[in-house]
């Protein structure tokens, strides 16, 4: 039963999301769209399936939400702090330092997401990722402690990850 | 009667809010005289400005009547694209070695982005 699910809907996450996204889209709540955006998150993925070969199993839904909530605030509050430094700062006392992240985490979705958080919170913004998948290279715009920056990230963000993505 | 004017006043209010933040994110771009430092102020500063823009699109969308989530999506999208395109550029000014070079990795050989077979 299990398999026959996982063979239909190879990304139950995604077929959510696409059935949600359509009926955004048509900006009108009726039984007739959702069943035919069902009808497409069904059968996208089930096409595409052949080019996303892992899906993360272990993925909480409900954690994912708290921690989607988290970044939105640390964004407003990152985009404070950005204005406050690029109107207050000026550029021979701006102190941007590179930081590398070890990380633990190994699914490609979770260092994704951890990436785009990076970019979107407090002054960081990931640019690289080893050849091997190990350290994230971040850049900092502005930081007298790079490594409180680095272990802000560990904690904060790279342990919930782990959670989710578990 | 007066709904419709407090949510007017908002609109207003997240339409300063959102050109402030996008005003600073130009002054950052211009301000700044590194790539990598030129990077941070529009990626981040632009999500919230832009973000505002919109909030205050739909405060007025539902003030007319004709009530609007598609910008919602364009959030989202927003959300999910800027840091691509921010890690991109950030690829770019390290692989044209633009910008100071990052320290190597500790726990493998090099970063991905200098790992081209012209080097």
């Amino acid at each position: 039963m299990a398999r026959a699910f996982y063979w239909l809907v190879p990304h139950p996450f995604m077929t959510l999301l696409l059935t949600l996204v359509w009926t955004i889209l048509q900006n009108q709540v009726s039984a007739g769209m959702i069943v035919f955006g069902l009808i497409l998150g069904i059968v996208i993925p089930w096409t595409t399936s052949i080019w996303w070969p892992d899906t993360p199993r272990g993925f909480r839904l409900g954690k994912m939400t708290t921690y989607s909530v988290m970044v939105l605030w640390d964004i407003l509050v990152a985009n404070i702090e950005v204005a406050w430094i690029v109107l207050t700062v000026s550029n021979a006392k701006l102190k941007p330092a590179w930081i590398v992240v070890p990380l633990e985490l190994r699914q490609p979705e979770a260092i994704t997401v951890l990436a785009g958080t990076i970019t979107l919170t407090p002054g960081t913004v990931s640019a690289d990722l080893s050849d091997e998948g190990h350290s994230l290279l971040v850049h900092v715009l502005h930081t007298d402690d790079p490594d409180a920056v680095r272990d802000d990230i560990k904690t904060r963000y790279e342990r919930r990850l782990q959670e989710i993505f578990s | 009667m007066t709904m419709e004017i407090i949510a007017t006043y908002a609109a207003a209010l997240c339409l300063l809010i959102g050109s402030f933040f996008v005003i600073v994110g130009v002054i950052g771009l211009l301000k700044f005289n590194d790539p990598m430092t030129r990077l941070h102020a529009p990626t981040k500063v632009g999500t919230v400005g832009i973000g505002m823009l919109l909030l205050a699109s739909m405060i007025h969308s539902f003030v007319v009547g004709d009530a609007s989530l598609h910008e919602l999506l364009i959030m989202a999208f927003l959300f999910v694209t800027a840091p691509i395109s921010a890690h991109f550029i950030a690829k770019v000014a390290i692989h044209r070695r633009a910008c100071d070079m990052p320290p190597p990795p500790p726990r493998d050989d090099m970063w991905a982005t200098l790992n081209s077979p012209e080097d």
